[in-house]
């Protein structure tokens, strides 16, 4: 080993905020379902608590001999839908409690699964789960909860988002204590992924191993220095920069899979290559872009500052590991983001060019607050047309916004931790509630004749 | 199991000795140091070998970081994983 390896390694880790953002272990619920919600319900405590016993403690003891920092131990479940379809209850939100109390025996930060896949239609379980998600996210601490609206094969279920438009509206009702946190904890979904280790959309598909241990990576601020050494070169580059960095960055998700699969005699099924943001400064994916050139993120050339990074951390990543999947790409959470937030606070940065963005980065209009008089149908407007990014490009996006009750734009919403803080964002005041109102389904893309 | 044992701070008397005296308490076993002066720090790696040590690694880790507060430098151990992996293939 070269001593100016070791250094690299631990600066990454100790000043550029280099960590493992989560290890998540998916789980199968479906040999706990059962016709009394009860006895299915203490199955899912059973397995849940069983498998995951040594999850956390795990995670610290890699933590502490390898010296990386592990940010979270998650649970990921099998769409509650599908589980407690089977079951008579009326309410899911018991199904939610039973998996916080799992969240709370096993130490684990989140628990998502709390989910329906209803791109084409909705069974009763979908029906039943989704008019339980605000009672379900009121009454539970680390439940994450995801609806899939869409997909390239199937097209978008305009029912669906019609509905959830008003969910996100109650959830943000039922929480407004917690400035709307269980709209945090939400997110619809189009080509939602079976392997996502990242909440709140983490669920653990049906074509999923029992169990499984899933890695996300995260460094923005790694990818950022190393870009500071590269200023007004060409973007040929910036590119083979990144790809290296990335790759550095995933070896360490590999290694850290394969030894917390090994621990827990667990398969190991993916990496998720991912650029997370968090609040903390140096560990924010608006300020990569504005060290490629922009003098705010927001401003005219970002799509394509975004749209090179997120497939440089992909090529970079995928000899790294031996598994790619997830959502694998560069995250833009608003409120996560310092360098995304001060782009707002500025005016640099509207919905529209966020919408512009989800276009070529991994995932959606995430961690937004909007005003909370926004109107049930514009939300829903939002959704279709991410989902509508989604389905015609072939790739996942998704909505996460936080309707900040008796907020208007300028004012902030506060959410501390990991989530960080939003400002307030305009949103179109034109009404799309005739065109919400249709409901339907809007069919799947044709797949030639590309323009 | 082996180690990659890091020590960086302001140089002074002692520190050397302090540091392998206390690993050969601990008996672990150094395979490999490489020790210079970087931009003013006193800058120390060394290879171990964990496998003749009796404690755990997160006691060892503890003894070393208290050993470190005692001759004003900072001291760390990580398993050497971490840094082949990310460097070599």
């Amino acid at each position: 080993m070269e001593t100016t390896q070791i250094l690299e390694t631990i600066r990454m880790i100790e000043e550029e905020k280099l960590d493992i953002r989560t290890i998540t272990m998916g789980i199968s619920l479906l040999d706990c379902i059962d016709s009394d919600g009860e006895k299915a319900r203490g199955r899912i405590y059973d397995k849940i608590t069983r498998l995951a016993e040594n999850l956390v403690k795990t995670g610290e003891a890699i933590e502490n001999e390898f010296g990386i920092p592990i940010i979270n131990k998650r649970i990921s479940v099998t769409p509650i839908a599908l589980v407690a379809g089977a079951s008579q209850d009326e309410d899911y939100s018991d199904f939610a409690r039973t998996l916080d109390k799992a969240a709370k025996t096993t130490g684990v930060n989140f628990i998502g699964g709390f989910s329906a896949l209803v791109q084409k239609g909705y069974s009763i379980g979908d029906k039943r789960l989704i008019q339980s998600i605000p009672e379900a996210l009121a009454t539970t601490d680390f439940v994450c909860s995801s609806v899939n609206v869409g997909s390239t094969r199937s097209g978008i279920n305009m029912d669906a988002v019609k509905q959830m438009g008003i969910i996100v509206k109650k959830t943000a009702e039922r929480t407004a204590d917690k400035q709307g946190l269980g709209c945090a904890k939400l997110v619809i979904f189009a080509n939602a992924v079976e392997d996502n280790p990242f909440m709140a959309g983490a669920f653990h598909g049906v074509g999923e191993e029992d169990c499984v241990i899933n890695v996300g990576v995260s460094g923005p601020g790694v990818v950022k220095r190393a870009l500071e050494k590269v200023k007004g070169q060409p973007f040929d580059v910036v590119s083979e920069t990144i790809k290296k960095i990335a790759f550095k960055i995933t070896r360490m998700g590999q290694l850290v899979g394969h030894e917390a699969s090994t621990r827990l005699g667990v398969p190991f099924g993916i990496v998720d290559l991912s650029l997370a943001p968090t609040p903390a400064v140096g560990d924010s994916v608006a300020h990569i872009l504005e060290e490629m050139g922009l003098e705010s993120v927001g401003t005219h050339g970002t799509t394509a500052a975004l749209a090179l990074l997120n497939d440089a951390v992909k090529k970079g990543g995928v000899m790294a590991c031996s598994h790619v999947g997830g959502l694998s790409g560069a995250f833009i959470p608003v409120s996560e983001d310092a360098g995304m937030i001060h782009a707002v606070e500025k005016g640099a940065l509207n919905l529209e060019k966020l919408e512009a963005m989800t276009a070529v980065c991994s995932v959606g209009l995430d961690m937004i607050a909007i005003p909370g008089d926004t109107p049930a149908e514009t939300i829903s407007a939002m959704i279709a047309d991410e989902a509508a990014i989604g389905v015609i490009n072939n790739k996942t996006t998704a909505v996460r916004v936080i309707p900040a009750l008796g907020k208007s734009v300028g004012d902030t919403v506060e959410f501390g931790g990991l989530l960080g803080y939003a400002p307030v964002m305009d949103v179109n005041h034109h009404s799309s509630a005739d065109f919400i109102a249709r409901g339907g389904r809007i069919p799947a893309p044709i797949h030639s004749f590309k323009n | 199991m082996k180690a990659i044992l890091t020590v960086i701070g302001k140089d002074n008397v002692g520190i050397i000795a302090g540091v392998s005296g206390k690993l050969a308490d601990l008996h672990v076993n150094i395979l490999d140091v490489s020790q210079t002066i970087m931009n003013g720090y006193f800058t120390m790696m060394m290879i171990l070998d964990l496998s003749a040590a009796t404690d755990s690694f997160g006691d060892i880790k503890k003894f070393l970081t208290e050993k470190g507060t005692d001759l004003g430098v900072q001291i760390k151990i990580q398993r050497e994983e971490i840094f082949t992996s990310m460097h070599s293939l």
